[in-house]
């Protein structure tokens, strides 16, 4: 590792060791800067911009004048919002449980095998590396509500994308199938990295079963359980692909998520600030959420 | 639970061969046969909408509006990707997918990795806000800045354009984190013996550190790789122009063209799905290292 100067001999610096560090600080910033100004350019200035944003009344090309925070009041006032934070919340709440818990209960079973083993966890994984519009395309087609095949085989006429009941959960059920193959390889690897010889000495005390699960299984897996809980919450917070192709928002908004919303305000309706006012809501309770996660689950691990 | 069975228990005749023990199924294996059942058709039921959507995509239109729906085809029709390939544009989607997914693989594993080397292995001032700033991108959705994005790119006229697709896609910290934390595990005295004899940074990164890291590489690479091509929400806003979609978003497009035919619609859908599942089943390994390695660290 290339040390910088000790303190007490920076005085003495020669000329040497000055065009060293010159050198050094060049070499740095040439293999820094490529990925770091793409980083800054792209990802960070938005962020700021995005707060600044929400302060104005601009349109989708940036222009527009500072309006305190209007943006916010009225996003306070609007039923819409609120509608839309409702549905995020409920969306979350039908995706995050299950699909930790299934994921962990196909990890069980997956363990389980032996020479079957790749061949199941591929299956479970394999729509995760699929794009979102191929899965938006195929789910289209198996409840589509004339010929598709659940409702062929179960003679439902449900609508099921456009059914002001069925709409949210039909994508969280979407949503699951997509993304559980994440969950499981998660836990599969969670599950390995237990010691066997804690199993040894459990069941050689007299333990089994839903026993050892509880008192050796849940525990020891608990850092990844609250790493996937988190992944989750973060994730399904997000969520836009899905809605935007299966349901657009509809029907009469009931699966308007926080991201949708901001979405047809800003490049719909071309209300740029008050789209930004979203866009920072989002990410603020992302943020609140997160750390109230992290709090509350990290406290269960020291228990 | 079969310990009974292994093969270490395997009788020897007298000429040395090796015979297998006659199979005895014992009543308590029940239970655990049938969980096993179970799986596999879990897992059979996980894949069936896949197999469906392809099997649809190859029947004649007729037959895949028939009741009761039938699980092998009566006759097989390739017409549906005939009629796709000559009637949209998604050969030009399939070309736009792989130079961007391309570019945008090599381009993040050669520019996280420099930037990786430099914070793992040089002492430069201002490293530890370099690094906190690198962190802190991963709590930032980038869906919530959406709009400044859109509005920073098109100030930038790149709108529409290869680069505009491909730049923003190009911040990612994951991979400069994963490649520090490996980076940081090589033992110093390589990189010292290899300074001593005159190597500069670069060198040493790409003749030492790279080569011992060739695994990571690869799983990043194959997970960026399938991540480009499946991004959906950035290439969906800031391409305009029909012929320049990438395909999965150049699919959503068809689906209003051809009206009810689902046969077509379908054979979008599988052609589009090809790749990435070819390259998940080349390299499973990879990918299952590559998404664990990721995951690890938030």
């Amino acid at each position: 590792m290339l040390q910088s100067v000790p303190t007490a001999q920076r005085d003495v610096l020669s000329p040497e060791k000055r065009a060293q560090a010159r050198r050094r600080h060049l070499v740095a910033l040439m293999l820094v800067a490529p990925f770091t100004v793409i980083y800054l350019l792209f990802l960070i200035y938005p962020t700021l911009r995005v707060i600044q944003l929400s302060f104005t009344n601009s349109d989708l090309t940036g222009a527009g004048a500072y309006n305190g925070v209007q943006n916010y009041t009225r996003l306070l006032r609007e039923p819409t919002f609120w509608t839309a934070l409702r549905n995020t919340l409920v969306f979350i709440l039908l995706t995050v449980v299950p699909n930790t818990m299934l994921g962990l209960g196909l990890a069980l079973l997956v363990l389980r095998l032996k020479r079957l083993k790749n061949l199941v966890l591929a299956a479970f994984f394999l729509p995760y590396v699929l794009p979102v519009s191929v899965v938006t395309n195929v789910w289209n087609w198996v409840l589509d509500s004339n010929f598709g095949l659940f409702n062929t085989l179960t003679g439902s006429t449900i609508t099921w994308f456009q059914d002001p009941v069925w709409a949210l959960p039909a994508v969280a059920f979407v949503t699951v199938w997509w993304t559980v193959g994440f969950n499981l390889l998660l836990f599969v690897a969670g599950l390995q990295g237990i010691a066997p010889e804690i199993y040894e000495a459990a069941s050689l005390d007299g333990a089994s079963g839903w026993r050892l699960f509880r008192s050796i299984t849940w525990p020891n897996l608990w850092p990844v359980t609250s790493l996937i809980l988190l992944l989750q919450l973060v994730a399904q917070f997000k969520i836009f692909d899905q809605i935007y192709l299966l349901t657009q928002g509809g029907p009469f908004d009931k699966t308007l998520v926080l991201l949708l919303y901001a979405y047809r305000e800003g490049f719909q309706q071309q209300h740029g600030g008050y789209a930004s006012a979203i866009g920072v809501v989002l990410m603020v309770a992302i943020l609140v959420v997160s750390a109230i996660q992290i709090r509350v689950l990290n406290r269960g691990d020291r228990a | 639970m079969t310990t009974s069975q292994t093969t270490s228990s395997l009788p020897h005749t007298p000429a040395g061969a090796l015979t297998a023990r006659p199979r005895r199924f014992r009543l308590e294996q029940l239970p655990g046969a049938l969980i096993t059942l179970l799986t596999l058709l879990l897992a059979g039921a996980w894949v069936f909408p896949l197999y469906w959507a392809f099997v649809t995509s190859i029947k004649p239109e007729n037959e895949t509006i028939a009741n009761p729906p039938t699980l092998v085809p009566q006759s097989v029709d390739f017409s549906a990707y005939s009629y796709i390939f000559q009637n949209s544009p998604i050969v030009r989607w399939y070309l736009n997918s792989i130079v961007s997914s391309l570019t945008i693989t090599v381009l993040v594993l050669l520019l996280c990795m420099m930037c990786a080397y430099a914070l793992s292995q040089i002492d430069f001032r201002g490293k530890r806000w370099l690094f906190w700033l690198i962190l802190a991108g991963f709590m930032i959705p980038f869906q919530a800045s959406l709009i400044p994005l859109f509005i920073f790119v098109n100030k930038l006229g790149m709108v529409n354009s290869y680069s505009g697709l491909i730049l923003p896609q190009l911040a990612a910290p994951l991979a400069v984190v994963v490649y520090k934390q490996f980076f940081d595990q090589i033992p110093a005295e390589l990189a010292d013996a290899a300074r001593i004899d005159g190597a500069s940074e670069f060198r040493v990164l790409f003749s030492i550190f790279l080569p011992l890291n060739i695994g990571i590489t690869l799983s990043l690479g194959i997970i960026t790789f399938i991540a480009a091509w499946n991004n959906f929400l950035w290439p969906f806003i800031v391409m305009n122009d029909t012929e320049k979609l990438t395909i999965p978003v150049g699919i959503t497009q068809v689906q209003s063209a051809y009206g009810v035919a689902y046969a077509k619609t379908m054979a979008t859908a599988v052609t589009a799905a090809v790749p990435t599942i070819l390259a998940y089943l080349i390299f499973q390994r990879r990918v299952t290292e590559g998404v664990m390695a990721t995951a690890g660290l938030k």
